[in-house]
Formats: structure tokens, sequence, C-alpha cells
């Protein structure tokens, strides 16, 4: 059936599959892969003309542009993994989200919090994965992980970074969006969605495929950013037009969701949330903790109702 | 003040020019290699074999097997997270293998440290502070500072802060030799190499490396740091760490800059008996620079004692009672007389210092025990102040005295190295617990900025200490001589004074 469906998809080619997800920037992370993609991903025209094919090293088989082309990537996995590059602040708010994560799911599957692979054995997914900077810490934690993005450079730029180190380069990345899995019957312990569902254009629909991709009683995590004025205050303003972390219009403030909202679409889709947090900036030391304050960005765990008699 | 800034920018300037031909020789390694294709085929070569001989590259090369070092492993061999670690120690001394064998009847070593109670505890933690007091310590609860002007003493005592001690007086090693044995305790996965580093090369992310091959070995090799070391092996680890020393070799070759500069001065260390024991540790200010004498257990003394290079190296030489007679003098009625707690306590310039003070006789200034005889050899050691611009970066971290030397003053290098070293592990394991690639240099950064703190502080209050002593000038005189009557006198200040020497992270006056 699996395979039916695959074929079936393959037949119709990516670009007729009529998605129920659009990303509005092309980008499913609150990055600037649009600045990355004009300024790496597009190279300069005279770079490809000054290297012919056949004056390169190694460069015996048709498989040079191919080399090229990962090389390419390479550079943009450069910034994408540069902790003081554009992706910064994702750099600093990770270990915050993921000191989430640990606790809540350290407890959800029983595992040992003081043991190094906490998720070993344990199936999970990062959808809008981007160049995988959630999937990789996973990975380190024992997870079998997929990323999956919409976009297909990510997707190369995490294969890229993951294979640096042997403890990640087990993870699964696939260009795909979260309901082709769900067609795929794929289903996972754990779904991530980690400032995705700001991104995505109808998060009732979205929320509905994370959760046929948990099992029953399996876990969802979500984190986004709160409508909230002080989120357009820190969010937009302060990020995109006076800090300049993010491109402008990174964000609209309108598809922002409240937690409120939030755990009632997800309960909609037979997702209960069992536990939010705050993340809170301090400007001082550069660093994000976690908080009771959930104004701005926040996260929730969320779990998967057992439907023992469906 | 100017020659001060043009010393130091002479020396910066003096480093960095120092530091260039060997920058050039590690970080310009990966252009060189992809400009000229048969050198870099050849390079490959050799690199893949000796990774096919090192199946399994390291988490972490500790390069420098020293206290601070042993400390650190010690502390990563201790936590749950951290434990399953491979750990390469890099270290040519025999005693890492072989252990060290100390005997008690052994007269003390004069290499000691005086550890604070902050560095006990952590000690205690990891499980090593017991091989501690299987061996010759001396703890202290009190410290008796004072100068040769007799115009000013301070008396610490434990009890002011409500501890049982102020500190402990431990052969180095003693406690290089708990930290292994502590560390033989465990099944920690390390691996000791008994040589030298002799070169470095932090792999820049290599594509053509990574792209060229479908082999996951090589394209790992991208994200790793690869040693050479003196007898011709070589291995890979992910974090390197220099805990080398003063002279750092890892800091070297990792290019990271550093400013500082030399006091003129010597210290010769040595051990001393008494007829009675020592319970107290002491500090004189002398015109040429301070004297120390800490309780190190039985009859037995160490000193340190900060002179001109000319003065230490007449000093050496001495016959021993000579020199004894001059420890002696320096001690007591040397250059100047004894401070008087009762005048003070009588309507001096400094009475308004003392309002709800009793004098205990444990207040009063007492004279130190006599010197008997030289029980060691007499070792010098030049003085200066050396502090790394940066401690991490991708792939590298600096702990200990490879991160910043300091005036042996108050014995506090020791101490702030062993900081850096729980404090790293401590960050290691908290990257660990969030799935962090232990070489991030966000997370390295994160260890920097706690210690660069810590350090700086104490750098600055010691090298100030040493500025202040260095001029003998009347009204300098009086206003040293005032602030140890202010210490001496205002509770708060002298709690806070204790408390931060013992290693609390606070600075002094603003708590």
């Amino acid at each position: 059936m699996a395979l039916a469906l695959k074929l079936l998809k393959q037949l119709r080619g990516p670009s007729t599959t009529t998605s129920t997800i659009l990303y509005r920037n092309l980008r499913p992370r609150f990055s600037n892969l649009r600045s990355t993609i004009r300024l790496f991903s597009d190279p300069p025209l005279s770079e490809p003309l000054t290297i012919p094919p056949h004056q390169k090293p190694h460069s015996p088989s048709p498989s040079s542009l191919n080399q090229y082309e990962l090389a390419k990537f390479a550079a943009i996995a450069e910034t994408w993994w540069d902790s003081e590059g554009p992706f910064k602040p994702l750099h600093q708010l990770n270990p915050t989200r993921l000191a989430f994560i640990r606790s809540t799911l350290c407890r959800h599957f029983g595992r040992d919090p003081l043991s190094p692979r906490p998720f070993e054995g344990l199936k999970f997914v990062d959808v809008g994965c981007g160049g995988g900077i959630v999937s990789e810490p996973l990975a380190r934690l024992g997870a079998t992980v997929m990323g999956v993005d919409a976009v297909e450079k990510n997707i190369k730029i995490a294969r890229l970074h993951a294979d640096l180190d042997p403890l990640t380069s087990s993870i699964e990345y696939r260009c795909t969006t979260a309901e082709k899995l769900v067609e795929e019957q794929k289903n996972f312990d754990a779904v991530f969605a980690l400032e995705v569902i700001e991104h995505v254009a109808d998060p009732a629909e979205f929320c509905k495929s994370l959760a046929a991709l948990t099992v029953p009683g399996g876990a969802t995590v979500i984190s986004t950013i709160n409508r909230s004025m002080r989120a357009y205050a820190t969010a937009i303003v302060a990020a995109e037009y006076l800090l300049h972390w993010l491109p402008k219009g990174t964000h609209q403030w309108s598809s922002f969701l409240t937690p409120e909202e939030l755990a009632l679409i997800l309960e909609r889709a037979s997702i209960s949330v069992q536990e939010m947090a705050g993340f809170v900036y301090n400007p001082l030391t550069g660093r994000w903790s976690l908080s009771d304050d959930v104004n701005v960005n926040f996260i929730a765990y969320a779990t998967k109702i057992k439907t023992a008699n469906l | 003040m100017n020659s001060l800034i043009i010393r130091r920018k002479l020396a910066e300037h003096i480093i960095s020019r120092l530091k260039f031909p060997q920058r050039t020789l590690c970080t310009d390694a990966a252009p060189k290699v992809s400009s000229s294709h048969s050198v870099q085929s050849s390079n490959d070569h050799v690199g893949q074999q000796s990774f096919r001989n090192e199946v399994h590259p390291y988490d972490i090369a500790i390069v420098g097997g020293g206290m601070v070092g042993m400390a650190l492993a010690c502390s990563l061999a201790r936590m749950p997270l951290t434990k399953h670690l491979k750990v390469a120690i890099i270290d040519s001394n025999p005693a890492l293998s072989k252990g060290l064998g100390i005997k008690k009847e052994d007269p003390p070593d004069p290499r000691v440290s005086t550890v604070t109670p902050a560095t006990i505890s952590l000690f205690k933690d990891i499980g090593a502070w017991k091989y501690v007091e299987q061996h010759r310590h001396a703890y202290f609860d009190q410290m008796q500072v004072w100068d040769y002007t007799g115009l000013g003493y301070t008396k610490y005592n434990a009890r002011d802060v409500h501890k049982d001690t102020l500190g402990c007086v431990v052969e180095n090693k003693v406690l290089h030799n708990s930290l292994l044995s502590c560390i033989q305790d465990t099944d920690f996965q390390k691996t000791i190499y008994p040589s030298r580093l002799s070169s470095m090369t932090l792999q820049p992310r290599n594509l053509s490396m990574g792209v060229d091959s479908t082999s996951s070995g090589l394209n790992e090799r991208g994200n790793l740091a690869k040693l050479d070391l003196s007898d011709g092996n070589s291995l890979y680890a992910k974090l390197v760490v220099g805990s080398d020393g003063s002279k750092s070799r890892v800091r070297e070759l990792a290019g990271f800059k550093t400013t500082g500069w030399n006091y003129s001065q010597n210290a010769i260390i040595c051990t001393v008996e008494h007829s009675v024991e020592n319970r107290c540790a002491w500090q004189r200010f002398l015109p040429a620079g301070p004297i120390a004498l800490l309780p190190i257990g039985d009859n037995f003394s160490n000193i340190v004692w900060t002179m001109n290079p000319k003065e230490a190296t007449d000093r050496k030489s001495l016959a021993e009672d000579d020199f004894v007679k001059d420890v002696n003098y320096a001690l007591d009625y040397g250059f100047g007389p004894h401070p008087k707690s009762s005048t003070l306590g009588s309507g001096g310039i400094f009475s308004w210092f003392k309002t709800d003070v009793n004098l205990s006789p444990d207040e009063c200034f007492r004279v130190p025990p006599k010197v008997v005889k030289l029980a060691s050899e007499r070792m010098v050691f030049p003085l200066s102040l050396m502090h790394a611009n940066d401690y991490a970066s991708k792939h590298v971290v600096l702990i200990g005295d490879a991160a910043h030397t300091v005036h042996p003053l108050a014995g506090q290098g020791v101490n702030l190295g062993f900081g850096d070293a729980f404090a790293l592990s401590r960050i290691i394991s908290e990257g660990i617990a969030v799935g962090t690639d232990i070489a991030e240099v966000l997370l390295l950064k994160k260890y920097e900025a706690e210690r660069k703190s810590a350090n700086v502080t104490m750098m600055a209050i010691l090298d100030g200490f040493q500025k202040a002593y260095s001029v003998d000038f009347g009204p300098l005189n009086i206003l040293r001589a005032a602030a140890f009557n202010g210490a001496q006198y205002i509770p708060p200040l002298k709690r806070s004074i204790i408390s931060y020497a013992s290693g609390d992270q606070r600075f002094p006056i603003f708590s």
C-alpha cells in the first residue's frame, strides 16, 4: 500500500502535489533562508565558468557536477551551522528547547534522565528540520531521527553537516512534508515541529498531520511564537527591524497562535497538551531560559490520546 | 601608568610576532594543501593511514596531565553524562602510568598548593579528597597578614565566616597522586600517551575530503582535530583541552593571543622545619615582595619568598644556616617593627575602625614560629602574569595555567585552575544533556565567559597587591596600613575577603 502510494506520488511528480501546507517564505524555520539562498546557493556566475569540469582534480566521471553541487551546499551548511552567523538566535535558543524536550520526554517515555543517550530505540521525526539544528542533538541523545523539510536545499545542507559526525550520520533526511509522510502511513514515537507552525497556511490541518504521525500514546512537541503585543514588539519589531536578527518579513504577526488556540487545535486533533513553558531572553548574558512566561516564545509538550477501542 | 601601557603593548607585540610563524604553519595548511594536487594526495594518504590505525577518534584529548588536567579527567569520569567519553591524556610524565609512590616519611616537597574550601569541596564531590587525607596535608584556620612598616596587620579566622578551615596546604604531588588514584577507581576509558604534542591540525571542514569519498570515515575527519606527537604517534579528537601549563603548546598552536608582563621578581620556595607545629598561614609584605610561611603538617612549613632576581640567586646559594637566619629575620623584626595591636586599640589613627570589635587573644599580633632548619632544596621561579585573550575556539579550550598565570600570592593559582577544570566538565555535561556537539564553539564560549570573569577579578586583585607593595613610599604605606586595618576591624569587609579568598565566586567589596 505504502509502495503504491509512493509510486503514485512519483508519477504525479512533486510539483503537481497539492499541499495543504504552504510554506510562506520558502522557509519552515525562523531563519533567513531567503538571504542565504541569494548569497550562497546561487553562486556567482564567474565561479562555475572559471572551473571547467575537466580541470578539476579527481573528476574522471560525470559526477563532477554533483560534486560541485555538494561543495556549494556545504558552503551554505557552514552558514546554517555558524553559531555567530545569521542563525545565531536559533543556536542560542536551541539548548533551552532541548532541555525542555529532554526533561519532558524522559518522563514521558520513562527514560533515565542521567543517561547520555536517553532516547535510544525511539523513532522521532523533526518536521521542518531546516539545517538539522534540532535533528542532530536528538540523534546524539540516542533517537532514530528522520528530518523532513519542504526545502530541498535545507535537506542537502542538513545531510552534509550530519555526515561530519558519526553520531549524527544515521539521521534520515528527506525532502517532503508532514502530510506526505501521513500518506505513506509513517508513524513515530515523538513528533517535533519547532518554530514551524507559524509558517504554515493551515495550522489546524498541520496539527492533524502531526497527530497522524504520532503513535497512540506518543508525544508531540511544538514550539512557536505567541500572538501577543509583546511578541509583536520583540519578535517582529526588535528581532527583524531593530536588531536585524531576522530578515524583515520573516514573521506575520497575524499568523501567530496563542497558547490557548494551539491547545485547542491540538485537542481537536486528539492531542492533549501536558505541559507548556515559555522562553525568556536575557539580553545581558545572551542566554535563553525556561520560564512560566509564555508571552513571546513558548513550547508545548503534548501526548496523543490512546484510542484503544478505535 | 603610561610606561605600564607601553610595556604591555610591547609584550603583546613581541608575542604576536613570535606567534606569527606558528600560525601560518597550522592554519594555512589547508590552502597550501589544496593549491597543489600532489601534496594533497600524499597528505591524504598519510592521514588516512593513521586514521585507520586509530580506529576510533577520541572525544577529548587532554594535553597535559598535571593537577589541572587530571582534575578535569577525574571530574569527567565521575559525572553520569560524561563518564562514557573516550579521553586521551598526553603527558610525558612517567608518573601518570606508573604512579608517584609517595612515602610518608619523606620531608615535604617544596612545591605545595594552598587549596581553598571551595576546591576541597569539589575534590570531595569527585571522591579525590579521601586520598589527599591519606597523605600529609595541613588545614589552617588562621591567617595573619602584616607588613614591614609596622603600621597594620590583619588576622583572619575561619570562625569569622563560620567555617572550619580557611584552606589546606597540600604538596602538589599529593594532589596529583590523589587525582590519579581517584580515576583508577572508575572504569573510565582513558588512554595515556607518554609523549609531547608536536603539532596540531584543526581540520577545517575540508569539502573536497567530504565530497570525494563515500566512506563515512573520511568524512567524519572533517570534524576532528589531529594531534601529532613527538614520538610519531598521532590521534584524532573532537575536543582538545590545553592544560599544559604557562608555556602551553596548545595555546601556541591554536594561535590564542596572550596579555601579560613579568614582575622582575623571583620566588624562592623551600620546606623548613620548626621545633613546634605551625597551624597558621603567615604572610608578611617586605619591601621587595611578600614572604609566606604555610603549615604543611608535622613540624614542617613551606616558604614562598618573593624578591628581586639578584637577591634570589644570592639567597639560593647562601649557606643553609645563613638562609635560615634570613628567613627568621624576614618573618620577625627584619625591615621594620612589629605592628602594635595595643596602640591601635587605644586611640591611634585607626581607632575609629574598631567600633564593636573585642580583641580576643586570637586577634592579637603574634610572631610566627621560628624556623630551625632547612628541610629541602631551594628552588627559584620567575614571577609573571599572563592571561590568554580567549580560552576557547572551535575544537580547542584552555584550562589552568595555560589560560592564566598569576602571582603566587595567597596560592590562588591552582585554585583558579581547578575552578576551570570543574567548570569545563560541568559545561560539557550540560552540553551532552541537550545533545550538543562537545566541540561546539557556543558551548565552549559559555565556559570561557564563566571562568574569565572569575579569573580576571582574582588576577586584578593579586596584581594590585603586588603593585601596591612594589613601592616603598610614606603616604602609600599609610594607605596600605589603613586598608589592612580596615580589613581587620570592619567585620563585614573582613568576612567577604575571607569568603572570596576561600573560593566563593563573589567580588569582595560589592557582596
